[in-house]
Parts: structure tokens; C-alpha cells; sequence
């Protein structure tokens, strides 16, 4: 037995091309995702130079960041349209599948890989999204690329890497009822920072994360790039295999039972070591709130805005108390919002639209409060109506939409407006990203449901919950 | 890309920490199928007033720091998105170097692959320099051959890049040619991990 290895050692030497001293590895990639935003640039590179995509096979795309909501035959905006337009083209161009707007495999990238069985345990898998880190629930090492290595993926099938260091966020402790796998990372990233994984990848350990769905991991990985990682990760077990039985795009047969042994072992070993560990408490995170404008600004629900003296940072959180409209000292609960937002490849997927939808059962939404709920994908869309769960929303007043990306950016046409304050499920609480002046406070899909009835902040841990599926 | 070996100039310092990609180019200038013309973009929403207008109080539009090439900012430049059209930005505006005590890891390698030297140094460093640009007007010379970022007082400082983008950004190398050389061991691989 040789020393005993993380998981992220065992799948990086497993995808070394070629390793050369003084320049980083060049590692193959088994899975590339692409969109309409960040792939235009990348293609036309291709074609100046006469190259092509050396693994179509190994490559799809789906259009998600700008696709409209509300109709899909209308896209107003003629820049959009282009960047679609365009995507459909060139996947003609260099054969690759695409999963357009009206194709029921579209949606979020992130919600569909995983959906179709596309991300599995060991894969290398990038795309030109920062979330990309999302598939890391299943054992991938996944992460985030700019265009230019979109491009460099494209011609090659490789990426030239750094071995990242590696950090072991390991969880201790149990969440208490009502506190969830988004309050959690929440809660890690307000004590740790947003540059806490900086030059790490990460990989969450625990009872806690073992216990959690696929769909709970979903949501922690993804927002390890929020934290800083480009990469995070769990390792695979048997909620692993058993999620990826049957998908589309996984094996069948003997060949899956083969290789959910082989994905099983990759496993982090008994007493494997990383360059760092962090170790965190479950059982004191209670549902969280951003109050500012990075996602490391938040506070539990029974918590306040800071103290602008007493903080660390007096003059950043000057700022984000100033763009929020906050004042300092502020109990979270007299927090009002106009906005909510149920989506994003954060918080999108089925489980979390039952878990929302439980909150909303019998109940109306505030007067005042826009309130839209947008799946994460079309197939997570149908699935949600077979539940009636769209029914549950819409008699709450909630808007129910066409899958994609919408108001976590508002490239669409989903945008709050300058002043709104939205309640969001997303990820990124930056000045602008849900339209320009707009406010946003990150929460669990739970606590934006009980803020679209309220009006306001309240704990989701005394709010009324009506069972749906029975 | 553009080769890069040494390089003097003005420094405008933008005194805030966590500036994300958002910040650098809002998501309504993402939908361009072109690398170029990013740089109006910069920074929008704190560079422009609403009707469109500059808004004065924000630095990159004092006439002092105008012809500035340099920028410093505050830790954990770059951070969220991995779009590439913030260093395409940063670059069509006419900057050649940023300094930061910590750049965000995708922003990092984003910058490096188009030829934006990132220079990242000790944040008491940082302060310092930040004070002397605010105050004055301080030209540093960012060196990638000796890997030293030096003001014209004899302050010196060592930073780390890289090797490999070092030898590509010197040299203005496309990476894709490179690789493209070792796709023997690409197919190879491929071969034997049964792909």
C-alpha cells in the first residue's frame, strides 16, 4: 500500500498528457460544456486559424445565459439573439450536440450535466463558467475556464494546469431542522472569506455531507468559487451511484456496475492529508441572509448588520452598507424585500422547488412583492408540473418560467430594478449583478419562499410548512 | 497576444478590495461575439453617471490619471465570474499591469493568457504605493525578465509569476500551438485511456 491519497491527487494523475519540469501538467479533459456567452470568441479563434474541435463528442452545449423566460419565441434583445444565433451555428460548424432553447434537455449547464448523467465521479470537466465547480458533488474535479481556454480545450482536449493545493473543508456536527445545505456554505464563506480556497481546490468532508442529497452537494460545490476555489469536491458513495443509475448519458448494464466500483475507489484513502484543513461547526449555522455585497457579507437571521466601528473592514462595509440601503446595527428581520428570485444553478433543481413550494402551499404573496420562480431546466420544469408544484406557486402569486439562467445576472430580461431589493436563491450578491442598482440578499430557496409571503425576512425554522409530496 | 518584457508607467490607484468581474465589466457588455472593444466598458456602472456622462468622482476619470497604464487595487482583485472579457477590457483600456496583494485564481489565468502582467506583492507594499499615487504621481516599471516591480526612488520589490506564462507572455506565444506540438502524447493518451 502506497501513502494514502485525497481524491483530488488520485483523478488529477490519472489525466497527466504530458508533465515537463517548469511548466504546469497538461491534463486531459473528459467533459466540456459550453454556452452562448463565453464560447464566441473561443470559435472564431478556431476558424482564423483552421483548427478544429478535436473532440466533438466529448463537447455540448446548451444556451442558457440569456435565454428568455417568459416566451421563449421572443427575444427582444437583437444581441442576445446573435450570441444564440451564433451558438447554433457553429455547433453546425464543428458537430457539436446542442441542447437549444425549444430542446427538452435545455437548461442551466449546470443542472443539466449532472441531469443527464454527463458529469460522473473522476471526469475532468471544465466550461467557461465560474460554477462550473457545481459538478465537484460527484467526485469531478470541475471547474471554471476564460474563453481563450475554451479555445486552447477546444483544439486540444487538454488544459494546462498547475496542481492546485488542496483544502479539506471538513464539517462537524449536525445542521439543525430547517437549516440547509445554501446556509451552511453561507455560513463557512461569512466566517472564512471569499478568498478563503484561493489557489485551492477543496474537498467538503463529513457526516453532514455524506448524509446530504446530490442536490444539497450541488449547492455546496457550487459556491465554492465563491469562497475562492475554482474547484470543489465530494467524493463519491453510494447516494453518488445511486443518483446516476439510469440517466441518459451514464453507462448501463454491466458496464455501470463496473464503473461505479471504479468511481466508488476514488474515494479520498483512510488518513489522506491536504495542504490545509478548516474545520467547521453544523449545529451552530442558522438560516443565513446576506446583508452586502460580496457573499462572505452575511448574517443568521437572528443576526444584525454589522457595527461599521467594530468591524474589519470599516470602510468596505461603509460601502456595501451604503449601496444596500442598510444602516448599521440592523436586525435582519426588519429587512424588506420587493424581489424574490427561486432559481440559479445554486438553487434551481427539483428538490429545491419542493422545498420552496412547501413553504408557498395555501399562502399568498405579500402585496407589492414581485415574486418568480425559473427552473433549472426544462426537464426539472416538466417534472415540477407533473408535481403540480408550478400550480402551488402560481395560486401564491409567483410567476412560473421557461428554464435558465435569468435574474442570478439578468442578461435577460429578468432584472430588478435600480433600488429593488430582491430576496435571491443565487450566488453572487455584487453591486449590479441583478441589474444595475439593484440589491441583493443571497438565502436558501426556503427563506426566499417565506420572504415572498412575508415581505420580509423571517426564520424558516417557525414557519409553517405544508407537506406535497405524499 | 501582444509580447510583454518590461514596462513603465503611470500608476492610478483604485483604493477597494474585492473588485469582482462584475465590477470590471457589468454582465449588459458580455453579449459581443468579438474579443475587442471592452474598453468604454470598464468599470461602468462607477465610471458613468446614469444619463452616460462621466462621473467625476470616480478615478479612472481624473485627467491626472489619464494616460495611466498601470493599475493598483486592493486584495482579491478579480474575483466571481470567469469571464475573459474583463482582462480583454482591462487591456483594451490601455492598462499592461495590475498589482494586488491577491488576484482571484480564474481573473489570474485569464489575464496571464492575454498578456496582462498581474503583479501581486505584499500588501504593506500595496498601501504604500496606493498612498504615493493618490497623493502624487507615481510611474513603477513592472520587469518580467528580473520578475521586479521598482518605483524610480530605488524601491524594488520581487514578485512570482509563473514560469511557463512568463516564457509565453515574453515571448507572445499562442498556447495552442504549443500543445498542438505534443499531439503525439494527446492521441497516446487517448489510445491507452480507451476514449
Amino acid at each position: 500500500m502506497g501513502k494514502p491519497k485525497n481524491i483530488i491527487e488520485k483523478i488529477w494523475e490519472q489525466k497527466v498528457v504530458h508533465r515537463e519540469a517548469g511548466k504546469p501538467d497538461l491534463l486531459y479533459i473528459d467533459l466540456h460544456l459550453i454556452h452562448e456567452v463565453t464560447s464566441p470568441q473561443a470559435f472564431e479563434g478556431l476558424r482564423i486559424k483552421g483548427r478544429k474541435v478535436r473532440r466533438p463528442d466529448l463537447t455540448f452545449a446548451t444556451m442558457d445565459h440569456n435565454v428568455p423566460t417568459i416566451d421563449r419565441e421572443k427575444v427582444n434583445d437583437p444581441i442576445a439573439k446573435e450570441q444564440m444565433d451564433t451558438l447554433k451555428k457553429n455547433c453546425e460548424e464543428f458537430g457539436i450536440t446542442l441542447f437549444d432553447m425549444f430542446h427538452p434537455n435545455q437548461g442551466i449547464v449546470h443542472v443539466i450535466g449532472p441531469q443527464l448523467g454527463l458529469t460522473q465521479p473522476g471526469k475532468t470537466i471544465v466550461c467557461g463558467d465560474s460554477h462550473t465547480s457545481t459538478h465537484g458533488a460527484f467526485g469531478a474535479l470541475a471547474f471554471g475556464i476564460g474563453t481563450s481556454e475554451v479555445e486552447h480545450v477546444f483544439a486540444t482536449q487538454t488544459i494546462w494546469q498547475h496542481k492546485p493545493k488542496t483544502l479539506n473543508v471538513h464539517i462537524e456536527g449536525e445542521l439543525g431542522a430547517g437549516v440547509t445545505a445554501k446556509d451552511l456554505i453561507l455560513a463557512i464563506i461569512a466566517e472564512f472569506g471569499t478568498d478563503m480556497g484561493t489557489g485551492y481546490v477543496i474537498e467538503y468532508t463529513g457526516d453532514v455531507i455524506r448524509n446530504m442529497t446530490m442536490e444539497d452537494r450541488m449547492t455546496i460545490c457550487n459556491m465554492s468559487i465563491e469562497a475562492g476555489a475554482r474547484a470543489g469536491l465530494v467524493s463519491p458513495d453510494e447516494t453518488t451511484v445511486e443518483f446516476l443509475r439510469g440517466r441518459p448519458y451514464a453507462p448501463k448494464g454491466e458496464e455501470f456496475e463496473k464503473k461505479a466500483k471504479e468511481w466508488l475507489a476514488l474515494a479520498s484513502d483512510e488518513g489522506a492529508t491536504y495542504d490545509k484543513v478548516i474545520t467547521f461547526d453544523a449545529s451552530k449555522v442558522e438560516p443565513q441572509v446576506t446583508w452586502g455585497t460580496n457573499p462572505s457579507q452575511g448574517a443568521p437571521i437572528s443576526g444584525r448588520t454589522p457595527i461599521i466601528a467594530e468591524s474589519d473592514d470599516p470602510e468596505g462595509v461603509r460601502l456595501a452598507l451604503e449601496y444596500m440601503g442598510l444602516e448599521e446595527n440592523q436586525p435582519i428581520t426588519s429587512i424588506e424585500i420587493d424581489h424574490v428570485f427561486i432559481g440559479s444553478c445554486t438553487n434551481s433543481r427539483l428538490q429545491d422547488l419542493i422545498r420552496a413550494a412547501e413553504i408557498v402551499k395555501g399562502k399568498k404573496v405579500k402585496e407589492g412583492v414581485r415574486a418568480i420562480v425559473v427552473p433549472g431546466s426544462t426537464l426539472v420544469k416538466m417534472e415540477a408540473e407533473k408535481l403540480g408544484i408550478d400550480k402551488i406557486f402560481k395560486e401564491a402569486g409567483f410567476e412560473w418560467r421557461h428554464a435558465g439562467c435569468s435574474m442570478c445576472l439578468g442578461m435577460n430580461e429578468d432584472i430588478v430594478p435600480p433600488g429593488g431589493r430582491c430576496a435571491s436563491t443565487s450566488n453572487r450578491n455584487f453591486e449590479g449583478r441583478q441589474g444595475k442598482d439593484a440589491r441583493t440578499h443571497l438565502v436558501s430557496p426556503e427563506m426566499a419562499a417565506a420572504a415572498a409571503i412575508e415581505g420580509r425576512f423571517v426564520d424558516v425554522r417557525n414557519y409553517e410548512k405544508t407537506p406535497i409530496l405524499t | 497576444m501582444e509580447a510583454f518584457v518590461k514596462h513603465t508607467g503611470l500608476v492610478v490607484p483604485l483604493n477597494r478590495t474585492n473588485v469582482d468581474t462584475d465590477q470590471i465589466v457589468p454582465k449588459q457588455f458580455l453579449k459581443s461575439v468579438k474579443r475587442t472593444g471592452f474598453g468604454k466598458h470598464l468599470f461602468h456602472n462607477w465610471r458613468y453617471n446614469e444619463d452616460g456622462s462621466p462621473n467625476e468622482s470616480f478615478i479612472l476619470n481624473d485627467p491626472k490619471y489619464k494616460d495611466a497604464t498601470i493599475l493598483i487595487a486592493g486584495e482579491n482583485f478579480g474575483s466571481g465570474s470567469s469571464r475573459e472579457h474583463a482582462p480583454w477590457a482591462l487591456l483594451d483600456y490601455g492598462f499592461k499591469a495590475i498589482i494586488s496583494p491577491k488576484f482571484a485564481d480564474i481573473f489570474y489565468n485569464n489575464s496571464l493568457k492575454n498578456g496582462l502582467v498581474l503583479v501581486e506583492i505584499d500588501e504593506a507594499q500595496v498601501d504604500k504605493w496606493m498612498k504615493e499615487a493618490e497623493e502624487g504621481e507615481l510611474r513603477l516599471t513592472v520587469d518580467l525578465e528580473t520578475m521586479t516591480v521598482s518605483d524610480d526612488k530605488g524601491v524594488s520589490v520581487s514578485f512570482e509569476i509563473p514560469e511557463y506564462n512568463r516564457q509565453n507572455i515574453m515571448n507572445g506565444w499562442d498556447e495552442i500551438d504549443l500543445t498542438l506540438q505534443l499531439e503525439d502524447k494527446i492521441r497516446e493518451y487517448e489510445q491507452t485511456r480507451l476514449y
